[in-house]
């Protein structure tokens, strides 16, 4: 059976569409990173698949993805440590508690 | 150059002033330098009186003398333009007596002296630049420079519901000013029938090119955005506050001079340029002015605060301002000047001794004072000639200007102005009233309270302030028409314009 | 000499009252005293100088065929409020206003002496506050002459304002008392309603003639009416709505009904101030004022009843209160209402035409004579309240033994009043009595009945004080000292001969002489009705008895309502507090917090309600800015797919 488009991109947008729903419904910030990296992943499918298909000459899809991983590594290192240092501060990484900047 | 016209000076000692204060470094410093910048204000406003009447003399019949033009927007045509009649005279030597007195009342300001002076200063200027202008333009600058410190000043030094008051009095003036820039936006757009578009006054009244339709919208603007300031009813409830939270010397500055912005504007812009609305939108106003003339006066009887009873006063008095202007006859407006000279002397005497009583007794209220004469002589006396002015004594200048406006308005023979100026005569009697029940409560009669018995009469800064005040208001009283002659001419063209409309 | 010097009569007060005013504290209170009397003493001497060269020198034109000319010694230009309407400060010389120099001076000069030994207490030293109290008398002089030698009607609205309040600040003299406070608070709020109807009178009065001048309103009364075009407002001309509200302010300042309530107030003053502002000179103003506008007042016949009317009834209201009140000053003050009622009701009735206008110069008469004798009176009072500390009657009786001076003083003053010959009262009432037949003789028989009550209350007030019986004195009352007899002596001597003065040939309507013919029917019923009222005061006053109470009990209805002065004052109370403090001022000052501030308030409140609704949507949270966007992208998707298909 031959792989098509159809294959690669039906699963990231459900991937892409659960970090979605995972980012506006979860209370966790953990978890909304989490989400966030679901989504980032989807797009990063997308690069590699939409490169090897459209443009199979050509690696900047690659590149781009490679770049946006390394980027999404460091993001999630910084999420990481804010969420780490407002766990300290508030012992709590509940979004809907921490509403203190607000006012 | 700018610098050979004297009239800028009246900008530049203030700013020289507010440099001065910018690096001084204890209140002792604070108080020399404003004491010389309102002297030399106070020399400078003599010096130009005595300028002034040479020309005069000397037969220069130029409507404004002084004149000076200084491109400033050259794309806009706007220039700063400056020159002063003798309205504009009169208007600048009360400024600076009042100033002169305002800084020795203001002696022992706490907390933040400097701060405060800064922005004493700067109101200062706005309104010093505010009567030199006869450019739109400069004139709404100025304006504004008049009233923003004013927040301030009574948000951070004022007293009671301070920050309340502070609000309502900035936005209710800011709300004024916005229509008065759509207002002048409208006559600067009209102000020139070949395309020639300019914010000078005087070319503006000599090209007569606003239209009549649109002076019906562009001369309830400026007039209702000049008569807020003015105090006209229904817009003066930011003055009772305003000035019950104010310091003494805001309270003096603000009653004493900028309520005078809002009289002075109204003839100058409102009615100056647009004499045909003038003519015909009159009794509207004349309406309004007349209920805040009586209005106010009613409402003073009854109040216990004694910022309060003179707040109301002063609607009821600055009510009589604008009445006399509208009744557009020369009389008449020439009482009005002098009605605005001598409220402003006469309210600023007040303010700084309820400012001085208040210091003392740390009370306003006039039912926990009482025998106040007793203990405090020469507060004591200086409030009752100040009363004695307020309600039209003879021999000071309220009675002067009451008896012009009087006679002024009673110069149309119609029903409707008949009753109107009967109305507004009886308010003397009102004024009575309450000036007379608060002398009685608060000065008069047994000692209230026995720890006012250790209280202490004025110090030489406050003696120096109050005598300052009532020569002047004696002054003008009894001596009035010297005056009344200067104004008298000066309106010559303001009636020319309204008679040929 | 021409009049020039004149001036000195008004500087010399004006710089008495400034020197005192403002250096008074430097000097003790013995030196201030000395020098306002000196200096009043002085104003008093030029005054007299310039009078007596008016009436009897020639050399300035001051007799002009045998008509005494309106001379105007000096003006100069106060302000101008159009070309035409020009105040001037002038001094105008006529009959009236020489005469009334001669009454100010004389009494006052008498008053400021009297005051040295008045204003001491028991161990002879001087009261606190003494240097202020001579301020204020020469002030009042000051304003006082200014007042009568006016030349303008707007100068003479100056002074008068400036006599209302010198009145204000004697009457508070003593401000600690609440009593004198508030006094001295309705004085000046009463007379200050009536001079609002007196400066629209002014005000309507210059607007048709276009002039304040007196000469040119008075010497051509008809041209100058006729400037007005016939001008006519709700079926009567101006001018008499003008001259009808002038005499407003005239009543103001004479105490006349309804307007009279602060006059008996005023008592709570010094005596000796009493004496000359309250019964002597400023409150004849309004009198003066009549006189001064007389030509114009004559062609106004809807005015002048109205003078009559007042005059008349103000005369035998004052009189009947005065015959129940217990407090000597107030019965004076009733009797001096009483009388000014007499010259006002004098010059109502006078016409040209009639006997040569002898109402005019009957009033005039009348307020000089009774200058000097209630003058008189009220020193009096001031020496009795000064020895017995007390103002009520039941303190006092049989002083006869204590106070001989006083005494005698007193009954002259009491019979001069009453109108028995040879003393002032008589000659100057029969006259108006004269005038009042010759009008109407419901007039006369009116004004002859008050002045049979007039007889009756003093000589009850006379035997109440000085017979009646003798109570415990805590100290012996004793007369004076010589600062106070001897004012007493000079006006008691002015009193028995000043009805001698030809006021006839001096003082007329029209300044020419018109030489006084006694009536006789008049001048002896009108002496009899004196004697039958002074018969029945001696006979229910002289001795204690019960005859008095009796009739009180009698007429208690009567008795009580008198007594409260016919509840003038609570009426009055009543329309200032309940009406206008409670239902005007109070509801305004509620409608000016609430309705017009709350209005703007709310406006405030309203722009804050909508910035707090919007706010919500900018929650901060951005799972709800994520969600919302995706419903939009998504939204605007599903748009253009449908447009696009």
């Amino acid at each position: 059976m031959e792989l098509t488009l159809l294959m690669y991109i039906v699963p990231s947008l459900i991937m892409f569409c659960c970090g979605v729903y995972g980012f506006i419904t979860r209370k966790n910030m953990i978890a909304i990173l989490i989400s966030l990296e679901l989504m980032l992943n989807a797009v990063d499918i997308n690069f590699v698949v939409f490169n090897r298909y459209l443009f199979p000459g050509e690696m900047e899809g690659m590149f781009f993805s490679l770049f946006a991983i390394a980027i999404a590594a460091a993001e999630t290192a910084l999420a990481i440590a804010i969420i780490v240092n407002v766990f300290r501060m508030a012992k709590n990484i509940d979004i809907r508690e921490l509403i203190k900047m607000k006012f | 150059m700018i610098w050979e016209n004297i009239l800028i000076y009246f900008v530049v000692i203030p700013v020289l002033t507010l440099a001065g204060l910018a690096v001084c470094k204890n209140i002792k410093q604070v108080r020399a330098v404003s004491i010389v910048g309102a002297s030399a204000l106070m020399v400078l406003g003599v010096y130009l009186l005595v300028e002034f009447l040479q020309l005069r003399a000397a037969g220069v019949a130029d409507e404004m003398l002084f004149r000076g033009d200084w491109m400033w927007f050259e794309s806009l045509n706007i220039k700063l333009s400056l020159g002063v009649d003798g309205i504009s005279v009169s208007m600048l030597l009360l400024s600076c007596v009042i100033v002169f007195a305002g800084v020795f009342a203001s002696w022992n300001m706490d907390p933040l002296p400097r701060e405060y002076f800064l922005w004493f200063w700067l109101l200062s200027t706005g309104v010093f630049g505010f009567f030199i202008a006869v450019d739109l333009f400069a004139m709404f600058m100025f304006y504004e420079v008049a009233l923003i410190p004013m927040y301030l000043l009574i948000g951070v030094w004022g007293s009671g519901n301070k920050n309340y008051s502070a609000m309502k009095l900035t936005l209710m003036l800011m709300g004024a000013s916005a229509l008065l820039m759509l207002g002048i936006l409208g006559i600067y757009f009209n102000s020139s029938a070949d395309g020639n578009l300019t914010m000078n006054l005087l070319e503006i009244a000599k090209n007569n090119a606003i239209p009549h339709e649109w002076q019906y919208y562009l001369f309830p603007m400026t007039f209702v955005g000049f008569g807020v300031l003015g105090a006209m009813f229904p817009f003066h409830t930011w003055s009772p506050d305003g000035h019950a939270s104010a310091p003494t010397a805001v309270s003096m500055l603000h009653a004493g001079v900028l309520m005078k912005l809002g009289g002075y504007g109204c003839f100058r812009i409102a009615i100056y340029l647009m004499p045909h609305a003038a003519n015909e939108m009159a009794w509207i106003f004349l309406i309004l002015t007349g209920i805040s003339v009586v209005y106010g006066a009613f409402s003073a009887c009854v109040q216990t605060d004694l910022k309060y009873i003179n707040a109301y006063s002063s609607v009821s008095h600055c009510g009589m301002v604008l009445f006399a202007i509208l009744m557009l006859n020369t009389t008449a407006m020439t009482g009005a000047i002098m009605q605005m000279l001598s409220h402003g002397l006469m309210t600023a005497l007040f303010f700084a001794l309820i400012g001085m009583i208040y210091g003392r007794t740390h009370t306003r209220d006039i039912r926990k004072m009482g025998g106040l004469m007793q203990i405090m002589p020469f507060l004591g006396v200086g409030y009752v000639i100040a009363g004695l002015a307020n309600l039209g004594l003879p021999g000071f200048s309220g009675f002067v200007a009451e008896m012009t406006i009087f006679v002024g308005s009673f110069a149309h023979a119609d029903m409707f102005h008949r009753v109107l100026t009967i109305m507004a005569c009886s308010a003397i009697v009102i004024t009575a009233v309450y000036i007379l029940r608060v002398v009685g409560k608060m000065l008069y009669g047994p000692v209230y309270d026995e720890h006012h018995r250790e209280l202490t009469d004025a110090v030489w800064h406050e003696k120096f302030a109050v005598i300052t005040l009532i020569v002047c208001v004696a002054g003008l009283g009894c001596f009035p028409n010297f005056f009344n002659e200067i104004i008298y001419d000066s309106f010559s063209p303001i009636i020319k314009a309204l008679g040929a409309f | 000499m021409d009049f020039s010097y004149s001036y000195l009569v008004l500087v010399l007060p004006f710089v008495t009252f400034l020197f005192l005013g403002l250096m008074g504290t430097r000097l003790s209170r013995k030196a201030a005293g000395v020098v306002g009397t000196t200096m009043m003493g002085i104003t008093a001497v030029i005054a007299y100088t310039i009078a007596l060269d008016y009436f009897f020198g020639t050399t300035q034109g001051q007799l002009v065929d045998g008509i005494r000319q309106q001379l105007v010694a000096w003006d100069l230009t106060w302000l101008e409020f159009s070309e035409k309407l020009v105040i001037k400060l002038g001094f105008l010389l006529d009959p009236i206003s020489a005469m009334m120099l001669i009454v100010i001076t004389t009494v006052s000069f008498l008053v400021h002496l009297y005051s040295l030994g008045y204003m001491q207490d028991h161990h002879h030293e001087y009261e606190k506050g003494l240097q202020r109290y001579y301020a204020f008398l020469s002030l009042f002089s000051l304003s006082m002459l200014g007042l009568v030698v006016a030349p303008n009607i707007f100068q003479m609205y100056i002074f008068w304002e400036l006599v209302g309040v010198s009145s204000y600040l004697l009457i508070g003299f003593y401000y600690t008392l609440p009593a004198a406070v508030s006094a001295s608070k309705k004085a000046f709020i009463v007379t200050r309603f009536a001079d609002l109807g007196f400066l629209v009178g002014i005000l309507i009065l210059s607007f048709y003639t276009q002039t304040f001048d007196f000469i040119t309103l008075t010497s051509d009364p008809t041209a100058a009416i006729a400037t007005a075009g016939g001008a006519t407002f709700m079926g009567c001309s101006v001018t008499a709505w003008a001259l009808t509200l002038i005499f407003m302010g005239g009543a103001g300042k004479s105490a006349m009904f309804p307007l009279h309530i602060w006059l008996p107030d005023a008592m709570e003053g010094p005596t000796p101030v009493s004496a000359l502002i309250h019964a002597a000179t400023m409150v004849v103003a309004g009198v003066y004022l009549i006189a001064r506008m007389f030509p114009l007042y004559c062609l106004e016949e809807g005015a002048m009843t109205i003078i009559t009317v007042i005059g008349a009834f103000t005369a035998f209201y004052a009189a009947a209160v005065a015959c129940v009140q217990s407090d000597i000053k107030r019965v004076l003050a009733f009797s001096t209402i009483s009388q000014i009622a007499f010259m006002v009701t004098s010059l109502g009735v006078a016409r040209p035409e009639l006997h040569d206008g002898v109402g005019y110069m009957a009033s005039m008469f009348h307020l000089f004579t009774h200058a000097m004798f209630k003058a008189l009176l009220f020193l009096c009072a001031g020496a009795i309240i000064h020895a017995v500390h007390s103002n009520e009657m039941s303190a006092m009786g049989g002083l006869r033994k204590y106070m001989p001076i006083c005494n005698i003083a007193f009954l002259i003053g009491c019979l001069a009043i009453a109108g028995i010959p040879p003393f002032a009262g008589f000659f100057s009432k029969d006259e108006i009595l004269v005038a009042a037949f010759l009008n109407s003789p419901i007039w006369g028989v009116w004004m002859m009945l008050v002045a049979g009550m007039t007889a009756f209350y003093m000589f009850r007030l006379y035997y109440k004080i000085f017979w009646w019986n003798t109570p415990n004195y805590h100290h012996t009352p004793h007369d004076g000292p010589m600062t106070m007899s001897l004012p007493l002596i000079i006006l008691s001597g002015i009193s028995i001969v000043a009805g001698f003065v030809p006021f006839g040939e001096m003082v007329t309507y029209d300044r020419a002489s018109h030489p006084i013919h006694m009536t006789m029917w008049v001048a002896i019923s009108s002496v009899a009705v004196a004697v039958v009222a002074i018969l029945l005061a001696t006979k229910l006053y002289l001795k204690e008895n019960e005859a008095p109470a009796k009739m009180k009990d009698a007429f208690k209805g009567v008795w009580t309502a008198a007594y409260n002065r016919f509840y003038m004052d609570e009426l009055y109370q009543f329309i200032t507090h309940k009406i206008i403090f409670e239902r005007v001022s109070r509801p305004l000052a509620w409608f000016d917090r609430q309705i017009v501030d709350g209005s703007l308030n709310m406006l405030a409140n309203i722009t804050n309600s909508a910035s707090y609704a919007v706010r919500k949507l900018q929650s901060g949270n951005i799972q709800a800015y994520v969600y919302v966007y995706l419903i939009g992208a998504l939204l605007l998707g599903a748009i253009t797919v449908i447009c696009l298909i």
